[in-house]
């Protein structure tokens, strides 16, 4: 495994960081423990992007809900801009919370039918700055904008909308208080190929823009490999992986991160013959 | 003679804002043998076609086509009796959501063997036997003791093998496999993948792999349709659809695979409607 070289603060850093659930057990059944992050280690400069990959029940988004407070760690430390963040719950400061915003991969289930796009947009700033209304509707149109959508869509419900439409509200919504960290869980798999060029587009967009640093989680080789800086691959809650994009694709050191490779269909023309070829003979 | 052939198919739903077409003039043949996939974005009407020609739309869709052959016989308005002793015999289904395409309150035992009852009217102990002949066949572990599972029981990698085992069950002369490995972990996906085009293989199938997946097309298919809103848009060999594809749209398409990124941007499919080059069909 690889080190990050670079002699910066990293914008995020954790270590070891540990995370257990107890599924409680019942009548003739014993308590159990499942493991689902094992002691995860990383650095990563601001402005850089780290992608996460790994199959389903890996851990990966155990290891975004942590790095979003959404749920503490079980062990290990956590560090934003060079501080450590102390995680158990009521002792988070909210200027941290602000540092740290997160997309959702289902833009469907994760805006409220009930709330219009501008109130989804303005609740941030309410709840977290002193702004007027006007302020905050400024800076929401603004925002609406920066992500390709248009001021007319600030009085709209989310079901007017089309979901790559809904995914950069979501980026909208996480970009409201000026995070330095987005954590994109699964961003682009539920969207259909061609709005998820765009909204890759846009994300590198606003990437240099604010100069944010992104955790980016995804199953999606072809998609990490376009986006990442750095990559890590998780296999049962642990880091199997880890290193440059370069060194991770060219040449992958773990078993697993080599199936993942072998299983991922290539689209290309070489590839296409071989497999003709295969069939016919 | 091809297994299945459609000629001007076109699928309308009734809306407030009068008819939509959700398929608009779509050709389409498969033969024995043979691997088609049909490739498109959400609301292209890929898996609407599919659904139009095994009866599985609802009766408010106005269903019309010149010419609708399954085998040489006319599937246009078979009577539902008829319709049922085809559908699940000869002509299989594949769906998305394996979990979901599963009914939660019987076991996969009971649903494959309701199949085989029904299509094939075997005797219980035949049933079983070709039960577990079928889960071994699709790589089941115990296949016996699977039987006896429920749907919530099993990952939805094993609950898409068991929609397999239905499917295969009777040896259908052709499969329709919609989106069969969306929901699928990479690794899941390549191992179902694998099975189906060694089941197709093995058994002679005429096999239509509907995907928005160009690497699953890659992966597969013998030859390609392209659609798009309900249009086709391009039909080809796989090979030469990658090499040189010829509808502006299925350019777009390939161009904002990621993989295909030149420099740091990706080039979407609306870059190419606004550029002007975009026709509409090419029929």
């Amino acid at each position: 495994m690889t080190a990050n070289l670079s002699n910066a603060t990293p914008m995020l850093e954790i270590r070891n960081i540990k995370r257990d659930y107890h599924v409680p057990g019942g009548f003739m059944k014993k308590e159990k423990i499942v493991h689902a992050v094992k002691g995860v280690s990383f650095k990563l400069d601001a402005g850089k992007t780290l992608a996460i990959v790994g199959e389903s029940g890996c851990g990966k988004s155990t290891l975004a809900r942590i790095l979003t407070f959404i749920d503490p760690p079980t062990s290990g430390e956590l560090l934003i801009d060079g501080k450590t963040v102390d995680t158990r719950p009521g002792h988070l400061t909210a200027e941290m919370r602000r540092k740290v915003q997160i997309v959702f991969q289902n833009p469907y289930g994760s805006l409220n039918p009930r709330q219009k796009i501008g109130d989804v947009l303005g609740e941030p700033l309410a709840i977290n700055t002193d702004m007027s209304a006007a302020e905050r509707r400024e800076r929401a149109t603004d925002m609406l904008v920066k992500v390709g959508l248009t001021a007319d869509h600030y009085n709209r419900y989310p079901h007017m909308f089309s979901g790559g439409q809904r995914q950069r509200i979501a980026i909208a919504r996480a970009l409201m208080l000026n995070p330095k960290l987005l954590v994109l869980d699964e961003p682009v798999s539920a969207l259909d190929l061609s709005v998820q060029a765009q909204v890759l587009n846009l994300l590198a967009d606003l990437q240099e823009e604010f100069g944010l640093t992104y955790v980016f989680i995804s199953h999606d080789l072809s998609v990490v490999k376009y986006i990442a800086d750095e990559v890590m691959v998780m296999y049962y809650g642990e880091a199997v992986e880890y290193g440059t994009r370069e060194q991770v694709f060219s040449a992958p050191s773990h078993d697993y991160t080599k199936t993942l490779f072998a299983a991922t269909p290539r689209a290309d023309v070489e590839s296409i013959r071989a497999r003709l070829a295969k069939r016919a003979g | 003679m091809a297994l299945l052939e459609i000629e001007n198919l076109t699928v309308q739903f009734e809306t407030a804002s009068g008819w939509f077409k959700a398929v608009d003039g779509v050709s389409l043949s498969v033969n024995e043998r043979e691997v088609l996939a049909i490739v498109g974005e959400s609301g292209s009407g890929k898996s609407v076609s599919m659904l139009a020609v095994m009866g599985l739309l609802p009766w408010t869709a106005k269903i019309t086509a010149d010419k609708m052959l399954f085998q040489g016989r006319d599937i246009r308005n078979l009577p539902d009796g008829e319709r049922r002793k085809l559908i699940g015999k000869d002509m299989a289904m594949i769906f998305q959501e394996p979990i979901a395409s599963l009914n939660p309150c019987f076991t996969v035992g009971f649903q494959i063997e309701e199949v085989l009852r029904i299509h094939m009217g075997m005797g219980k102990k035949e049933r079983r036997a070709r039960a577990i002949e079928l889960f071994t066949l699709v790589g089941l572990p115990d296949p016996a003791e699977r039987l006896n599972h429920f749907p919530h029981q099993m990952s939805g990698g094993q609950c898409q093998r068991v929609m397999i085992a239905m499917a295969i069950a009777c040896n259908p002369k052709l499969l329709i496999a919609d989106e069969p490995t969306t929901a699928l972990d990479v690794t899941i996906q390549k191992q179902i993948l694998d099975l189906l085009m060694k089941l197709q293989a093995e058994h002679g199938m005429g096999l239509i792999m509907i995907t928005h997946d160009m690497g699953v097309v890659a992966e597969t298919a013998d030859r390609v349709i392209v659609q798009y809103k309900g249009r086709k848009m391009e039909e080809a060999d796989v090979l030469s659809l990658f090499e040189a594809p010829k509808n502006p749209y299925t350019r777009a398409l390939l161009s904002a695979l990621p993989e295909n990124a030149t420099g740091k941007r990706l080039s979407t499919v609306s870059d190419f409607m606004a550029s002007g080059e975009f026709a509409g069909e090419s029929r």
